[in-house]
């Protein structure tokens, strides 16, 4: 469902053309379960911006669903994020004068759901995320882990096929991560595709797919058939 | 998004920060307040110059003896140095213009007017009966001078109001006689009190028959006469009527002077409709004060909220949706405070017109209108560079902060 096709970005620096993708060549399908880990400056966090469609590939094609999303204009890719695409972010990235609630319906304002249907499936998915009580609270009054709950009910509102969580435990204590971690693994059993980007072995090992980088390249791909959970 | 859902959303990062929108809020209805309060004076006062002039008569041509090359009051003609005076029947003699509906002769003077021990000095103008209809003056009681013959000189009297009062008290006057001069007026009437226009005082003036005042005043000469065109459009013939007659009638030599009160009028709205203009030009400015301001102002929310507009376009919102926000903030803002500035302008003027309640102080639709939408407009035109700034970052380099 989601291919990369000699994918390469470059960077232009001063006057150095500085490359963070280098023929990249990758697909995943349905439901997987993918890490990405590499040092910082290996181009992990660019892949995750491009499979995100935040960044644009400097050549080579992005095919998603069987579209060829390289060519789209802002609206279509917004579009394409909008319907397609959830974030989980290493800093949250909740609105702060936006209650928890407020926080979750975002995305839904943005698509132009009608508000009834906006405030009922807010409705389910705090509830399903143990938020019910914090519903009307703002984040700088919810706790880390609460905050990053918050965060996925918001990527998940839409119902996205993939989820592209960047360092999400990078901010939690170790208790609170684990938790998150296996809140965002329980959504694979909905099928959607996890991508985790983090620096963490222990955490990237929990994925049945683990992709190595470095300078911009893939240098390790394995798949794990057994599950280690 | 939907457009309830746009405002919301604006109105809901406005509330975010309630200082920065309140004060914004303050300099667009400072700026709208200040337009609509000095139009509202300088409206107020062309309409006072109005008034006064038109309570001295619509459609009023003035024919005065003595002529200068230059239009307007020269020394010549204060004087009355002229060649030939105006006659009753050279006032007489106009009303053979089609464009002339009416005339009244002019003549003043001042004399003793006594009633028993009372007695006082006056000014005495004679006239004829169109002069009631001519200066818009009422009467109280009786009838004002009979029609006729102009070179009827019988001695009845029109007191004005403060006379009246001062030589009669509370009783009756008309039928009464006052003594003028060293004749016995009859008493036929006393005007309406109408307070002071254009510098005379008709509430202190006795008004007698033009011939009888001639005699008063041993002369045969008028100081002004007074003619009504029949309409707006006729003065300019009536105008020119007045000249060709009294030019006829004087051999061939143009020695009077002709104006009209239009042309006065004229000059005045158009000096004060300028001054309004250039005063509402002045408090325009303040209002292209506060649009730089809030362009100023919604730069730096741009630069705070960069973080937000990133999560916003990886939540999917298309440039053109960021812009259309900061839109919705930029309208709302200059919306609320051109209405805040509207209600205080009018309070403002209000305060005015019960300071000064002679002055007719009520600000131009034109200018509540045009403050409106220049406040509307430097919001809307402010914001412009702001939110396409906004729209065009780059999400991730903004998700990151920078």
């Amino acid at each position: 469902m989601i291919e990369l096709q000699n994918v390469c970005r470059t960077f232009i620096v001063g006057d150095q053309e500085v490359a963070a993708l280098r023929n990249i060549d990758l697909s995943f399908g349905a439901g997987e379960y993918i890490s990405i880990m590499g040092p910082s400056g290996s181009g992990k966090s660019t892949m995750l911006n491009m499979l995100g469609l935040l960044d644009r590939p400097s050549s080579g094609t992005y095919l998603l669903d069987g579209g060829n999303v390289t060519d789209l204009d802002d609206e279509q890719l917004a579009r394409v994020r909008r319907e397609k695409i959830g974030f989980v972010f290493q800093s949250f990235h909740l609105v702060p004068r936006l209650t928890a609630a407020q926080n979750v319906e975002l995305p839904m304002i943005l698509a132009g759901i009608p508000a009834d249907e906006r405030k009922q499936r807010v409705q389910v998915l705090m509830r399903n995320y143990g938020l019910s009580d914090r519903a009307d609270h703002k984040p700088d009054q919810l706790s880390g882990g609460q905050r990053q709950r918050v965060a996925i009910a918001r990527a998940t509102v839409m119902n996205p096929s993939v989820l592209l969580a960047d360092e999400p435990t990078g901010n939690l204590d170790r208790n609170t991560g684990w938790e998150v971690l296996k809140l965002l693994e329980g959504l694979l059993e909905q099928g959607i595709t996890l991508v985790v980007v983090t620096h963490d072995a222990e955490i990237g090992a929990r994925a049945q797919r683990r992709i190595h980088m470095l300078d911009g390249r893939i240098v390790s791909d394995e798949s794990i058939q057994n599950d280690s959970k | 998004m939907k457009f309830a859902d746009t405002l919301q959303f604006a109105s809901g990062s406005l509330r975010g920060s309630p200082t920065r929108t309140l004060l914004m809020m303050l300099a667009m209805s400072i700026g709208v307040a200040a337009v609509v309060v000095l139009t509202a004076l300088g409206e107020g006062a062309r309409r006072y110059v109005i008034d006064q002039f038109s309570s001295l008569g619509t459609n009023l041509v003035i024919v005065l003896p003595g002529h200068t090359e230059t239009a307007g009051i020269g020394p010549g003609m204060m004087s009355g140095q002229t060649p030939r005076d105006i006659t009753l029947d050279d006032a007489q003699a106009l009303l053979r213009s089609r464009a002339i509906m009416r005339i009244a002769p002019l003549t003043i003077g001042s004399a003793a007017i006594s009633r028993g021990a009372l007695n006082r000095e006056v000014v005495v103008a004679g006239s004829s009966a169109d002069m009631l209809g001519i200066r818009h003056m009422s009467m109280a009681v009786g009838s004002f001078l009979p029609a006729g013959d102009l070179h009827d000189s019988s001695s009845v009297c029109v007191l004005g109001n403060a006379i009246k009062r001062e030589l009669f008290g509370n009783e009756h006057a008309v039928g009464q006689s006052v003594r003028l001069g060293d004749r016995r007026f009859r008493v036929i009437g006393v005007l309406a009190p109408q307070g002071e226009s254009m510098g005379m005082r008709t509430d202190d003036l006795v008004i007698i028959p033009v011939a009888a005042a001639h005699q008063l005043f041993n002369t045969s000469s008028l100081f002004r006469v007074l003619i009504e065109a029949k309409h707006r459009d006729a003065i300019g013939q009536a105008m020119r009527d007045a000249e060709a007659i009294l030019l006829e009638r004087h051999g061939g030599e143009r020695d009077v002077t002709v104006i009209t009160q239009d042309a006065v009028l004229q000059t005045f709205d158009r000096i004060l409709g300028a001054l309004t203009m250039a005063v509402g030009g002045i408090a325009a400015i303040s209002l292209a004060v506060a649009g730089v301001l809030i362009m100023n102002v919604m730069l730096i929310a741009v630069a705070q909220r960069v973080k937000e507009i990133g999560l916003l376009k990886a939540l999917g919102a298309p440039g053109k949706q960021i812009r259309h926000l900061f839109f919705a903030e930029a309208v709302l803002l200059s919306g609320i405070g051109s209405l805040l500035g509207l209600v205080l302008g009018y309070a403002g003027s209000m305060i005015i017109g019960q300071i000064y309640p002679t002055l007719p102080v009520s600000p131009p639709w034109w200018a509540v209108l045009a403050a409106t939408f220049t406040a509307l407009g430097t919001g809307v035109l402010f914001s412009v560079w702001p939110a396409r700034r906004a729209a065009r970052l780059d999400p991730v380099a903004a998700l990151a902060g920078k």
